[in-house]
């Protein structure tokens, strides 16, 4: 695989601009991540005084419910990607240049995951940053900046999101209608958060080997998943609905 | 074609495993990834999580190569036959003779598409000589935007082989033949949102365009919109739409430009403006294959037309088609019926046969419209009759259009 890193800057450029201008979009990445951000910030301010266990498990539903933005976010935006141009008829067009199959994908996946990213680091640093200064109870405060918590905010926030974008897009690709895809896309990219939701309920015990092994784990699920977005980018499936490889095995074993 | 220097940050290995750096930024890459793991192998030193985080370390760094890589091989020689293609030249090339001789600009040669038991072309050949406009006919269905299509490499031909700005169509050349060439289909397909400007600026970067801004500039005055680059696409006109993507198939100055029913759905005027843009680009010398319906478009722009029908049922020009489909032909009318027209025309000069459709109008079948006019005027007024005109039988690409398509089986079953 060779990236020309020029049509790749073109494409993510074109994706911001277009996304910007898109008040729907830009509606739901700002009002999402406050709706996210109320209850954390309630708790912070009211809990005192509690027992050690109620203060871990504030500590990791926070982190369950923060690290839900990376994954929500980018998915209507990914799901969107391939089917939206087609229906809008922009697909034919760009396909018809040198930008290779690979390029379109990362440069649609670069500008879903920087904004996703961007919100949700936002967050923590709202959320870990309040607590120190306002938290009513120090344990509150400690609680949210364990090493562990830190390592999992910053690998799983990118490593979510890249799941969610390649998920989106696969459906994406598949997809002949926005909202099924946007619906099926936003549905395939939460079981990840199911291990996020295990440290959570303490069947995990949180730690930095824990989180750095499931960061692995989700990184290496990213390129798989990349991969097969790539082989998944057919450009006579997209344009008429065949695909061009079945056709050729098909003939090859006639 | 711009390539920027992160394409080739690494060389994969073609013997044992892993990435060499081969730019200074693929070194640099190295080295924050080894200065990681060795921080991270030291901080972390006393916790299982050290190894942990070195594997991770690397493992984002091989993925770092493997995306910024390319193989460790020397390029490929070059087909043999094939010339090696030129670089593109700036939008505003000088005015060019319409045809030229010397290679074409794409050869078709027993070209075959099918989608499962369906057959969108078959067995197609033709050629398009460099600066030729080559009108693609055909109704509803007949395969011409899959002809497109598979020109452009958006599609693989089922057998068969082609050349297209001479390079032979694999899939291998996807790239290097859609850097050459440029599609405009049937929707524009512009970027709503995004204005003019906007939109060509993309494509100029996925085009890896020189100096953009200067290009896209002529691009729009090319096609008569330079006041409009700062408008949103979504607030023009059709026809102005239709016309911001002529101008980005102009971006890249394409060795062949495929227009695919470039006119659908325009005004009259609007066409009229795409007519005359289809001619400037004829002036430029500039390969141009229109598809359309229009049969007064394709016999006003093209320099010769194939009308297709899942098979090619005829290529040439509209004379050499018309003069190969219909005998030449005289148009009499006269004031009143002929008494005994056999006796007039049988004995004029040069007329084969003669029939009358309706009172005082007669078609007469001759050898050559020039000299026997004279003969059957002087016929004529010999047998007393009045004559209001006599004039030469004139088909039009119409006729032809029809006179292929109506024999053709496949036609009568759609």
């Amino acid at each position: 695989m060779r990236l020309d890193l020029g049509r790749l800057r073109a494409v993510v450029r074109k994706e911001f601009r277009v996304l910007v201008r898109n008040r729907f979009i830009i509606g739901t990445m700002a009002v999402l991540p406050v709706v996210f951000l109320l209850t954390p910030m309630i708790e912070i301010f009211r809990l005192s005084g509690v027992p050690a266990l109620v203060v871990q498990r504030f500590a990791g539903s926070t982190f369950l419910l923060l690290l839900v933005v990376p994954v929500v976010v980018p998915a209507a935006i990914a799901a969107y990607s391939v089917v939206g141009e087609r229906e809008q008829g922009t697909l034919e067009p760009l396909l018809t240049t040198p930008l290779r199959r690979e390029e379109l994908l990362l440069g649609k996946a670069i500008a879903a995951i920087v904004p996703s990213v961007g919100i949700a680091y936002l967050l923590f640093a709202i959320v870990d940053g309040c607590a120190q200064i306002f938290a009513a109870d120090p344990a509150v405060a400690s609680a949210l900046v364990q090493s562990s918590q830190l390592v999992g905010e910053l690998l799983f926030a990118p490593l979510l999101a890249g799941w969610s974008i390649w998920v989106g897009i696969a459906v994406s690709t598949r997809a002949s209608d926005v909202r099924v895809a946007q619906q099926l896309g936003t549905l395939a990219s939460l079981p990840p958060l199911g291990v996020v939701a295990l440290i959570d309920l303490q069947v995990l015990t949180p730690s930095v080997t824990l989180a750095l092994a499931f960061a692995l784990a989700l990184l290496v699920a990213d390129v798989v998943m990349f991969r097969i977005v790539s082989s998944m980018f057919d450009r006579e499936r997209l344009l008429t609905g065949r695909s061009a490889a079945r056709a050729a095995s098909r003939r090859a074993s006639s | 074609m711009r390539r920027m220097s992160g394409a080739r940050w690494f060389t994969r290995r073609q013997v044992g495993f892993g990435y060499r750096p081969a730019t200074w930024q693929g070194w640099a890459v190295t080295a924050v990834a080894v200065g990681a793991v060795v921080t991270v192998l030291l901080v972390l030193r006393k916790s299982a999580a050290g190894p942990v985080a070195a594997l991770v370390v690397a493992a984002a760094y091989f993925g770092i190569a493997a995306l910024l890589s390319r193989p460790g091989r020397r390029p490929s020689p070059p087909t043999p036959g094939v010339e090696p293609a030129p670089r593109v030249a700036p939008v505003a090339t000088p005015p060019a003779a319409a045809p030229t001789a010397g290679p074409m600009a794409l050869v078709v040669d027993h070209l075959t598409k099918r989608f499962g038991e369906r057959t969108a072309f078959e067995d197609v050949s033709f050629s398009v000589a460099p600066g030729e406009v080559f009108g693609f006919l055909g109704p509803n269905g007949a395969g011409k935007t899959t002809m497109v299509r598979a020109l452009g490499t958006l599609i693989a031909p089922t057998s068969g082989s082609a050349v297209v700005a001479g390079i032979p169509l694999s899939a291998d050349n996807g790239t290097e033949i859609r850097q050459r060439i440029s599609i405009m289909p049937e929707n524009p397909g512009l970027y709503l949102r995004l204005t003019v400007v906007e939109n060509l600026q993309l494509f100029a970067g996925l085009y890896g365009l020189r100096k953009p801004a200067a290009r896209i500039d002529q691009a729009l005055e090319a096609v008569n919109l330079g006041a409009r680059g700062r408008d949103y696409c979504g607030s023009l006109s059709k026809g102005l739409r239709q016309r911001v993507g002529l101008a980005r198939a102009l971006l890249n100055d394409p060795a062949v430009m495929f227009l695919d029913e470039p006119t659908s759905g325009l005004d009259p005027v609007a066409a009229r403006e795409v007519h005359d843009l289809i001619n400037g680009l004829r002036q430029r010398g500039v390969t141009v294959f229109l598809t359309t319906h229009r049969l007064d478009e394709a016999e006003r722009l093209c320099d010769r037309v194939a009308i297709l029908n899942t098979r090619l049922r005829s290529v040439g020009r509209t004379d050499e088609l018309r003069a190969t489909l219909f005998s030449r032909s005289l148009v009499v009318e006269t004031a009143a019926p002929l008494d005994a027209p056999d006796g007039v025309f049988a004995t004029s000069t040069g007329v084969e046969s003669w029939r009358s459709d309706q009172p005082a109008h007669y078609l007469l079948t001759v050898t050559d419209p020039r000299a026997a006019a004279p003969a059957v005027t002087r016929a004529l007024v010999a047998a007393g009759a009045d004559v209001v005109s006599i004039a030469e039988s004139r088909h039009s690409l119409e006729d032809v259009y029809l006179e292929l398509i109506d024999e053709d089986p496949e036609a009568a079953r759609r």
